[in-house]
């Protein structure tokens, strides 16, 4: 069991693995994101509140949605290189960081888009915007300390360290956001937390978070090979590539 | 437990003989306060109400400043090397010195606080809360600060980096402590958050020392 | 009847390979060391010396194959850097090193280990004042202070006079034969008994 475990998380493998399921991935996830914005920019109904800006949610709430479970991956894969040594855990922890940083970017600048129309401004400390640039400085912290111990071998265990240590905190800071903002804005207008959203509103961001999910996965695949490549340049099997 | 004492004691003697490096902090920590009168004027209402938030950020960013050189002397001569490797457990050494750290920064700032809250016109119950959220607090941010401490030894721009990683985890520990401060300042009652900052000191005793002596180790792995 | 004899085997080195900057250091290095028997590993600088010992000292863990000891402890480890601190005395230093190892010792035994590595008169100079080679000497003082079985030193003889390098050595042959194990990297020819040689080449 063991054995089988370690094969599959050799360089060498997943490299053979991943190509092959990288074109149905990237296809799908193709798939999946343009029927969801055509569904979403053509077919939803406007909303009686906010009229046409609700549709700017169809890249906001997955953007969101992938940026903390994106932290939650890396995290893992932080943990299971701490434990297991299995390089590949500290390759996909190295590789996912960029990708959620970019997606916490995006969906912190799509909240300040959909801010505009719905509150006049650009930005409002909401518990969510809040505890979104909170998890942006996280993956901040993981880049700049990954970066600055470029070189040194021990720079993957230092990473994935702080990524756990990240993550036992990440609900703690949520639950302190959360707590924060009801203390100081008790009845504010929330962006997502919408009573009961209707089936046909509902569907097509379904729609858009698989999407954005598969779209994750096939990017992080791509960034991982690469990073293989990078490392493993010089063992015969990339030589012969 | 006598390594323990050991540590403290070693400790608190380092930092007596050169003692620039436990003042310089204090020292900034006295002046990022009284930048903020001067840059935003002296009127009583707006003074007392951001009262809270500025000094428990110059703690914040004091604490940071102390933090970074609790292990770096140690792993600069290679003691720390020579800790990592002795009979006696690491992680008690690491605990002892957080303890040492935080009795020359996080409590003295917190002894200082009450002066500032008065400075800032905040009333005697403002005062209190100030000190009690700073003494329950600052271990936590020490013992919190270790692991980043740990983490950037060796590096060029240690510093610096040591705030990019430390600063989101000190989020929990400011929301709690300066809303302990207004409930106070009302004339509320603060036992409430009072307990939430002592559980999350609990916490942070359980596993901020783990993970710095880990962090040390991986330092030392070069 | 079968008597299992305890074996004197100290030291077990299973193919240590160590890759630094995409470059291989040493590739599955096997040795191993009996117990009375010393180890010098030489070679050119930047040949991987100081990752060996650091490696064999439980320091440097980035590296595959085993390091197998028959020891409860970590080894006694002297390293590039003297590992005494500047702003405590000789004294304090060493006091604080008994510490770490959970030995107690009395201030005549401090005495008598600085005496051993000449350094009388100077129990109550802070380590800051002294030269480079003296605060070296500090560091060394533990060899006859502290009773570690294996010993690691990194350079032991940098910064120390002729003399000082005969004390060591002897210092270091009295404890092989008292079935200690030493590790240490030197350019130095040194006459050390029961002694093997690790040449690493690039």
């Amino acid at each position: 069991m063991w054995g089988w475990f370690h094969r599959l998380g050799s360089p060498k493998s997943f490299y053979e693995i991943s190509g092959f399921l990288l074109p149905a991935m990237f296809a799908l996830a193709g798939v999946l994101l343009v029927t969801g914005t055509v569904w979403a920019l053509g077919f939803v109904p406007q909303d009686y509140q906010q009229g046409h800006s609700v549709r700017i949610m169809y890249i906001h709430v997955p953007a969101a949605i992938l940026a903390q479970s994106g932290y939650m991956m890396m995290a893992a894969a932080g943990a299971v290189f701490l434990i297991w040594r299995i390089k590949l855990a500290d390759i996909a922890l190295q590789c996912a960081a960029p990708i959620g940083a970019t997606l916490t970017f995006l969906a912190l600048v799509t909240g300040a888009i959909w801010g505009k129309p719905t509150w006049g401004t650009l930005w409002v400390w909401d518990a969510r915007l809040t505890s979104t640039l909170i998890l942006f400085f996280l993956y901040v912290g993981v880049i700049a300390l990954r970066s600055a111990m470029d070189g040194r071998e021990s720079a993957g265990r230092a990473t994935a360290m702080l990524a756990v240590v990240g993550l036992i905190n990440l609900p703690i800071i949520k639950y302190s956001v959360d707590w924060w903002f009801t203390l100081h804005q008790p009845s504010s207008f929330s962006l997502t937390e919408k009573p009961s959203m209707p089936i046909e509103m509902w569907l097509p961001l379904l729609v858009m978070v698989l999407g954005f999910y598969l779209f994750f996965f096939s990017v992080w695949a791509v960034r991982i090979r690469t990073e293989i490549l990078n490392r493993e340049y010089g063992t015969q099997w990339v030589q012969s590539l | 437990m006598n390594i323990l004492l050991a540590t403290i004691r070693r400790d608190l003697l380092l930092h007596f003989r050169q003692p620039a490096d436990i003042l310089n902090p204090l020292v900034f920590f006295l002046i990022v306060i009284s930048l903020f009168p001067l840059g935003i004027g002296p009127s009583e209402a707006v003074l007392s109400s951001i009262a809270a938030g500025v000094i428990w950020v110059a703690v914040l960013l004091a604490t940071l400043l102390s933090i970074d050189v609790m292990l770096k002397g140690d792993f600069d001569d290679g003691t720390l090397e020579q800790i990592a490797l002795g009979k006696q457990s690491l992680l008690v050494v690491v605990f002892g010195k957080v303890i040492s750290q935080w009795l020359v920064s996080g409590f003295l700032m917190a002894l200082m606080s009450p002066l500032f809250a008065m400075m800032f016109y905040v009333n005697t119950e403002g005062m209190i809360a100030i000190a009690v959220g700073l003494l329950l607090g600052t271990p936590t941010m020490t013992l919190i600060g270790s692991i980043g401490a740990a983490l950037t030894l060796g590096l060029k721009k240690g510093g610096v980096l040591i705030a990019i990683l430390v600063l989101p985890l000190y989020i929990p520990v400011l929301i709690l402590g300066t809303a302990m401060v207004e409930s106070a300042v009302f004339g509320h009652s603060y036992t409430g958050h009072a307990l939430w900052l002592a559980a999350l000191l609990v916490l942070s005793i359980g596993f901020a020392p783990l993970a710095t002596q880990m962090s040390i180790r991986i330092s030392l792995s070069q | 009847m079968v008597i299992q004899l305890l074996g004197s085997c100290m030291l077990q080195a299973k193919k240590i390979t160590c890759k630094r900057d995409h470059r291989v250091l040493f590739e599955e290095l096997s040795f191993s060391l009996d117990r009375g028997s010393a180890l010098q590993v030489c070679g050119i600088n930047g040949a991987g010396k100081s990752t060996l010992l650091r490696i064999l000292a439980g320091l440097y863990e980035e590296f595959d194959g085993e390091v197998e000891w028959d020891l409860e402890d970590y080894p006694l480890f002297s390293g590039h850097r003297a590992g005494v601190k500047d702003l405590m005395t000789a004294r304090e230093n060493l006091l604080w090193a008994a510490n770490l190892y959970g030995q107690n010792v009395s201030r005549d035994e401090i005495d008598e280990a600085l005496s051993q590595v000449s350094l009388n008169g100077f129990e109550t100079v802070a380590c800051g004042a002294m030269s480079e080679g003296q605060r070296r000497r500090v560091g060394l003082a533990r060899l006859y202070l502290l009773d570690n079985p294996v010993w690691i030193l990194d350079e032991p003889f940098t910064a120390i006079d002729t003399d000082g390098v005969l004390r060591i050595t002897q210092r270091i042959n009295e404890h092989l034969a008292g079935d200690g194990v030493v590790v240490f990297a030197s350019h130095l020819e040194v006459s050390i008994e029961n002694m093997q040689k690790l040449e690493l080449a690039r």
